[in-house]
């Protein structure tokens, strides 16, 4: 076993530990918006998949690199803006019953910017 | 190491460091959002980065750039689309999609880097062949897995459970497969064929692992896939000798298996009793039913418009029949009349309500319902005692008394009080059961009236009749 191994070895031990000490703060009314963000973080192995498709050299190899690009890609995108479409409607509104004067002057949310890769 | 990979390690680490931070502000609604775009930024930084290497390394062939702006432009049309036009209903079958497509990706870095290998060397050593075997076998897994799981929920599939004849021996006979194949290629061994045998294996096992669970487990499942999708990512990591996949990998790893405990629990049920399989859909869940079967008491919809408006306290518990028949706005509307009228309308929000952890919260927050007025479970079941009309629109397991008692397939699941409520409404198209496929003692209660109307109609006869009064 090598030092590069056992370096890789620790980050990966270490970022599970954060992982579940991150995730078992979250409450469960954010699960579901939760379980999206971290299904976009796994898009991650687009990084992995340009990296084998820059040295594809054969046709087999350019065949796979390209699904693993193209499902990758699907994988981040959609994942961060679905999140992002979750996430934009918990907005705090006065519980008054007038929705015209629903407009909360205090929340920064803004309705634009979409996230995305 | 020169000055260009420096910068682009330094970059990786960013983009996993925002991962991280992102998460945690994931902690509260008011900074979730927040947390989900500094992770999208950190995303970007990271596929940015590796551009940058790509190009400045020099060894990219004009195909293999070809290769990956065809890949992002098709990948990305594609999340986008859908990401864009999904019904907030459909979000569980999206999720399972998108790890369907992260496992395979994940997968088929480790199939193309053995290939290579293959004709490279003569034998392949452990600290690869561990991470290569581990990848092609999660990864294809969750590859099929999560599709079966996507198509049960979208209705492609037969929700129930489905039991192969001799399931269990194929199964057994795929495992004993896998098993050999990868001892044969941890010995150092290099064959292609093997490792093919191996990927075949676990596609199979995807799928006869996931089709025998009934669709009511099926988000339970699709959580426990996400984080087989970040462990199969963190594995590739290991196989290209990249940290931050294995980071991210890592972090979903960790994240998904919390958030598929946390469901199980919710729903009384053990992770691995949910993976056996056989659960709802009518066999052997005949159940004891007391009470329920004689008496059901129908009312009309001006009844209840009497007992909602003159009430002082008014519960909505919302179960996903409310979101199926997309009644999230009829709803709304109710309680904003009610509210006009001075009652005090709160909403009871199980946490298996709709189809995962949170996703009734989601459906309410999009049809403008305000966050403030969603009550948790453990919060909302003391307030039913003082409440004068609880009001049940498309809810069933997550309020049947006999969850209380032992010998029922809800026994211990925990429930909302609602038959604490003085008076309860049902609004139900029929008496059919719910995913757990028995009688809910509930309707037979000589408090409860059942309304007999999809969950949307129903709605608007109320508000009508509220209107009108």
């Amino acid at each position: 076993m090598n030092t590069e191994l056992l370096a890789a070895l620790t980050v990966f031990v270490l970022a599970i530990l954060c992982g579940f000490a991150v995730i078992s703060k979250v409450p469960a009314t954010l699960h579901t918006p939760l379980m999206s963000g971290a299904n976009s973080i796994h898009g991650i192995v687009l990084v992995g998949s340009m990296i084998i498709a820059a040295s594809a050299t054969d046709l087999l190899s350019q065949i796979l690199s390209l699904i693993a690009v193209a499902f990758a890609t699907m994988n981040v995108v959609g994942g961060y803006v679905v999140t992002d479409r979750m996430l934009q409607m918990f907005k705090k509104r006065p519980t008054a019953p007038a929705p015209a004067a629903a407009a909360a002057p205090s929340t920064p949310s803004t309705p634009s910017e979409k996230a995305g890769a | 190491m020169d000055g260009i990979e420096v910068l682009v390690r330094i970059a990786w680490l960013l983009g996993a460091a925002s991962f991280v931070i992102g998460l945690m502000r994931m902690n509260s609604p008011a900074t979730a959002r927040n947390g989900n775009l500094l992770s999208a930024g950190g995303m970007a930084l990271a596929i940015g980065g590796t551009a940058v290497l790509l190009a400045f390394n020099g060894a990219v062939a004009p195909t293999g750039w070809l290769i990956i702006a065809v890949g992002i432009a098709v990948g990305g049309g594609a999340g986008l689309y859908t990401a864009k036009t999904v019904k907030m209903t459909a979000m569980p079958q999206l999720v399972s999609l998108f790890n369907a497509v992260g496992g395979g990706a994940a997968a088929l870095i480790a199939i193309d880097d053995y290939l290579r290998l293959s004709g490279e060397v003569a034998s392949i050593s452990l600290q690869i062949s561990i991470p290569t075997v581990l990848d092609i076998l999660i990864g294809s897994i969750t590859f099929t897995g999560s599709l079966i799981a996507s198509g049960k929920l979208m209705g492609v599939i037969s929700g129930k459970p489905i039991m192969l004849p001799a399931g269990r021996l194929i199964t057994i006979g795929i495992v004993l497969v896998a098993a050999a194949g990868s001892l044969y290629l941890w010995t150092g061994a290099i064959s292609v064929p093997v490792m093919f045998l191996i990927l075949a294996a676990a596609l199979v096992f995807g799928v006869t692992m996931v089709l025998p669970i009934g669709g009511a487990d099926m988000p339970v499942v699709i959580s426990l896939l996400n984080s087989f999708t970040g462990t199969a990512v963190a594995m590739a990591g290991f196989v290209i000798g990249n940290d931050v996949l294995i980071i991210a990998g890592a972090l979903v790893g960790a994240s998904g298996a919390i958030l598929t405990k946390l469901m199980a629990d919710a729903m009384n049920r053990s992770v691995l009793n949910i993976m056996l399989g056989g659960f709802g859909g009518g066999e052997g869940t005949v159940g004891t039913v007391a009470g329920a079967g004689g008496s059901v008491r129908a009312i009309g919809a001006d009844d209840v418009a009497i007992q909602l408006a003159y009430a002082s306290s008014v519960i909505i518990v919302p179960g996903y029949g409310l979101a199926v028949a997309q009644a999230q706005h009829a709803v709304r509307e109710l309680a904003e009349l009610l509210e006009e009228r001075g009652v005090d309308v709160k909403y009871a929000i199980h946490p298996v309500a709709g189809r995962m952890p949170g996703h009734m919260n989601v459906l309410l927050a999009e049809a403008n319902v305000p966050y403030p007025q969603l009550k948790e479970m453990d919060d909302i079941n003391p307030d039913f005692d003082r409440c004068d009309v609880a009001l049940v629109v498309g809810a069933n397991d997550v309020t049947n008394p006999a969850a209380r008692r032992p010998g029922s397939p809800v026994s211990g699941m925990p429930i909302l009080d609602v038959d604490h409520a003085k008076s309860i409404v049902v609004i139900k198209r029929s008496m059919g059961r719910g995913y757990a496929g028995i009688d809910n003692e509930l309707y037979g209660n000589p408090k409860t009236g059942m309304l007999f109307a999809d969950a949307k109609a129903g709605l608007a006869e109320l508000v009508n009749a509220v209107k009108a009064l």
